[in-house]
C-alpha cells in the first residue's frame, strides 16, 4: 500500500474536517480560544505588579531645613515613594495611615541637620504599613539605600575626595523592571495549558457522553486516527493563541522578543504533546464534562502558583520546589523566558528541553494506553 | 452449524458459537450463545432489560471482546478480523451517534467518508441516499434541531451510507412517535429488499412480530429461538407479548 492510500485509509481528514467544523460553531469553545488570550493578557499584564514601587508617602518634617529637604528628595528619586502631603505632628501621621491616606511616613527629627553639621549621626525614621509584607519590603529596601545614597554624599562632601565605591548596578533583560515582561511570556505557558488540558478533555468526554466515540469506534476509522484527529486542531488553536499573545504582548506591553522564533515554536511541541496528554488522561477518568472540567481547574491551580508563573520559584519553600519541577509548566516557562527575554538558544535550554521532552513521553504514553482501554 | 470460513460466501451472516461475556466484577451478561443469523433476513432479538442484547450487539460489532467462544459477522472473526468486518457493517445504537452541531448533510458526509467514499461517488451516493429518506429539504438543518422521528432517520441514513451487508440496530425506535416507526420499519423492508441482514432489538412486540425469525434472551441466555409462528406454538401463547411476558415470569421464577 502506498503512503498516500495508507494516509487516505487510516482516515484521518474526514475527522480533522469535523473537528473544525465543530469548533466553529461551538461558541463557547470559540471565545475560550479568542477572548482568553485578550483577557488573559490584559488582566495578568496589567494587574499583577510585583515590585510595588510609588507607595504613597507623609512627610513629617521638624527640621525644616536645607538638609532635611535634600534628604526627601533623595527619597522620592529612588522612585519608591510619592509625596501625597505634609503632616505636623504625631498624630496627624498615625491618621494619615490608619486611614489608608498613605502607606509609609517620613520623620525628621528637628535636631536632623544640627548633627548632620557637627559631624554626628543624624537620624531619621520611615514608617511603614508592612501588614502586606510584599508591599512594605521594596519601600524599606527604597529607603535604606537613600540613606546610604545621601550618607554617601556627605561624607565625599565633608572629606572633599570622591566616594570610595561606586556600585553601578545593571539589571538585564528587563532594565526598567517592569512586572508585565515577566509575566506575558508566561501567560502564553498558562493559556497553552488550559486550552490543552480544559478544551481537549472536554471534547473527548463530550463526544462520549453523546455516543459518537462508540459511533466512532465501529466506523473503520483507525485509533491512532481518531486520537489524532482529536487532538491535532487544538494544537493549530495553541499555536494561534500564542503568535495572538506575543503579538499583542509586543505591542502594548513592550515585551521584548530577542531570541528566534522558530526555535521557540519548535520547542514548545513536547509542551503541547505533555498538557494534550494530560487532557486525555482526565477524559479516561472523568465520567462527564464538568468533572473532566473540575479535574482541569484541579491541575491548573497549582500550575499558576507553582511553576514560576506569577510567584518566583525560589522564594519558595524546599517542597514547594519539588512539586513545581513535576509540572510541565515550570520547564516551558524557562524556555519562555529564555528565548524571549534572554534570546538564548538550545545550548542553554537543553536542560528544560529534556524534562519536557521525558514528561510528554511518559504521560502520552500512559494516557494513550488508558484511552484505547476505555475504547474497548 | 453452518461454517465458519471466511471464505465460504455464503455463509450465515452471523455465527456464534458458545459465547459469553464476563463484565469485571463477575456478571455474566452472555452465556452459552449459539446463533446462525441467514444473509437477507430481518432478525429480531428480543428479551427484557439486562437480558444481554445489547452486550450481544456491542460483541459483534466489535465493541466489546467475548470473554470465550467464537463469533463471526460476514464471514470475519470478531477476535481476529474487527477491522474488515467494521467496513462491512452499519451500526445504530439508542443514542444515535449523531453530531448534533454538524448539519444534516454535513453527518452524512462525515459518516460516509469515514467509510471511505470520495469525490463524485460520495456527492452522488449522499445526494440519492438524502432523496431516499426525505432529508433532501434539511440538508441544512442542524441535526441538533430535528424532531425525534428525523434524528432517527438521519441516524438511519448515516449508519447506511456506505451500503453495508449488515446493519446493527440497537433499540432503534426508543422514544419516537407510531408515525416514525412505521416509517422507519419500511426503510428497514427497502434496505432487507435489496439483500441486507439486518439484527434489531426492541421492546415493542409489534415490531417483534414483523421480523422474520426471532431469539429471546433471558439472563444472558438463549431460551427460544425461531419464526413467529414456531415460536407462538412452541410456547402455545396467542401473541408475542404474552410469549414475552409468560418468559420473564418464569425467567424471575428461576432466579427466585
Amino acid at each position: 500500500m502506498s503512503l498516500v492510500t495508507q494516509f487516505r485509509e487510516s482516515r484521518f481528514w474526514p475527522m480533522l474536517w469535523k473537528e473544525f467544523i465543530q469548533m466553529r460553531r461551538d461558541r463557547l469553545t470559540f471565545l475560550m480560544m479568542t477572548g482568553l488570550p485578550a483577557v488573559q493578557l490584559v488582566l495578568f499584564g496589567y494587574a499583577i505588579q510585583t515590585d510595588v514601587r510609588h507607595l504613597k508617602t507623609v512627610v513629617l518634617d521638624e527640621s525644616r531645613t536645607a538638609e532635611s529637604r535634600a534628604l526627601v528628595n533623595v527619597m522620592v528619586n529612588t522612585g519608591s515613594f510619592d509625596l501625597v502631603g505634609a503632616v505636623s505632628d504625631r498624630a496627624q501621621l498615625r491618621d494619615a495611615i490608619e486611614s489608608g491616606v498613605a502607606s509609609a511616613a517620613l520623620v525628621i527629627p528637628p535636631d536632623y541637620e544640627r548633627n548632620i553639621k557637627r559631624g554626628r549621626t543624624a537620624e531619621a525614621q520611615i514608617i511603614v504599613d508592612a501588614a502586606d509584607p510584599q508591599s512594605s519590603s521594596s519601600a524599606i529596601a527604597g529607603a535604606q539605600l537613600a540613606a546610604l545614597a545621601r550618607g554617601a554624599t556627605i561624607i565625599s562632601e565633608r572629606s572633599r575626595t570622591a566616594p570610595p565605591i561606586d556600585m553601578r548596578v545593571r539589571p538585564w533583560y528587563n532594565p526598567e523592571q517592569r512586572s508585565a515582561v515577566f509575566i506575558v511570556p508566561g501567560v502564553i505557558g498558562i493559556l497553552l495549558t488550559i486550552t490543552m488540558i480544559l478544551i481537549t478533555s472536554t471534547a473527548i468526554v463530550r463526544e462520549r457522553e453523546r455516543g459518537t466515540l462508540e459511533q466512532l469506534i465501529v466506523t473503520p476509522i483507525s485509533k491512532p486516527s481518531l486520537m489524532l484527529g482529536k487532538l491535532v486542531p487544538f494544537v493549530l488553536v495553541g499555536y494561534v493563541q500564542m503568535t495572538v499573545v506575543m503579538g499583542l504582548g509586543k505591542l502594548i506591553f513592550r515585551i521584548p522578543t530577542v531570541g528566534s522564533f522558530a526555535l521557540l515554536y519548535l520547542l514548545t511541541i513536547p509542551f503541547i504533546v505533555a498538557s494534550l496528554g494530560v487532557g486525555l488522561l482526565i477524559s479516561t477518568v472523568a465520567r462527564n464534562q464538568v468533572q473532566a472540567m473540575q479535574f482541569s481547574f484541579f491541575f491548573m491551580l497549582p500550575n499558576i502558583l507553582l511553576s514560576g508563573y506569577i510567584f518566583p520559584r525560589v522564594a519558595m519553600p524546599l517542597p514547594a520546589q519539588w512539586l513545581g519541577l513535576l509540572l510541565p509548566l515550570t520547564y516551558y516557562l524557562n524556555i519562555l523566558r529564555g528565548i524571549l527575554l534572554k534570546g538564548v538558544g538550545i545550548a542553554q535550554l537543553w536542560r528544560p528541553t529534556l524534562a519536557l521532552s521525558v514528561f510528554a513521553t511518559l504521560i502520552l504514553l500512559i494516557s494513550v494506553r488508558r484511552f484505547s482501554k476505555t475504547i474497548e | 452449524m453452518t461454517s465458519v470460513g471466511a471464505s465460504a460466501p455464503l455463509a450465515d451472516a452471523v455465527v456464534t458459537e458458545g459465547v459469553r461475556k464476563v463484565f469485571h466484577g463477575g456478571l455474566v451478561a452472555v452465556d452459552h450463545l449459539d446463533l446462525a443469523i441467514h444473509r437477507g433476513e430481518v432478525f429480531g432479538l428480543l428479551g427484557p432489560n439486562g437480558s444481554g442484547k445489547t452486550t450481544t450487539i456491542r460483541m459483534l460489532c466489535g465493541l466489546l471482546t467475548p470473554t470465550a467462544g467464537r463469533a463471526s459477522v460476514v464471514g470475519h472473526d470478531v477476535a481476529l478480523e474487527p477491522e474488515l468486518i467494521r467496513a462491512k457493517i452499519g451500526y445504530m445504537s439508542q443514542r444515535y451517534g449523531l453530531y448534533d452541531d454538524l448539519t444534516v448533510y454535513e453527518n452524512l458526509r462525515f459518516y460516509a467518508t469515514v467509510y471511505g467514499l470520495h469525490g463524485k461517488a460520495r456527492t452522488e451516493r449522499l445526494e440519492k441516499h438524502m432523496e431516499e429518506i426525505g432529508l433532501t429539504a434539511l440538508r441544512s438543518q442542524l441535526a441538533g434541531t430535528l424532531s425525534g422521528g428525523w434524528k432517527q432517520r438521519l441516524a438511519l441514513a448515516c449508519a447506511t451510507a456506505h451500503e453495508p451487508e449488515m446493519l446493527f440496530l440497537d433499540e432503534p425506535t426508543a422514544g419516537v412517535d407510531p408515525a416514525a416507526r412505521r416509517a422507519f420499519w419500511t426503510s428497514i423492508y427497502e434496505l432487507a429488499a435489496h439483500g441486507t441482514t439486518i439484527l434489531v432489538t426492541t421492546h415493542y412486540m409489534d415490531e417483534a412480530e414483523r421480523c422474520q425469525r426471532l431469539a429471546f434472551l433471558s439472563r444472558g441466555h438463549l431460551i427460544g429461538l425461531g419464526t413467529v409462528k414456531e415460536i407462538l406454538e412452541h410456547f402455545k401463547q396467542p401473541t408475542i407479548e404474552d410469549v414475552f411476558i409468560e418468559l420473564q415470569k418464569r425467567d424471575e421464577g428461576a432466579a427466585a
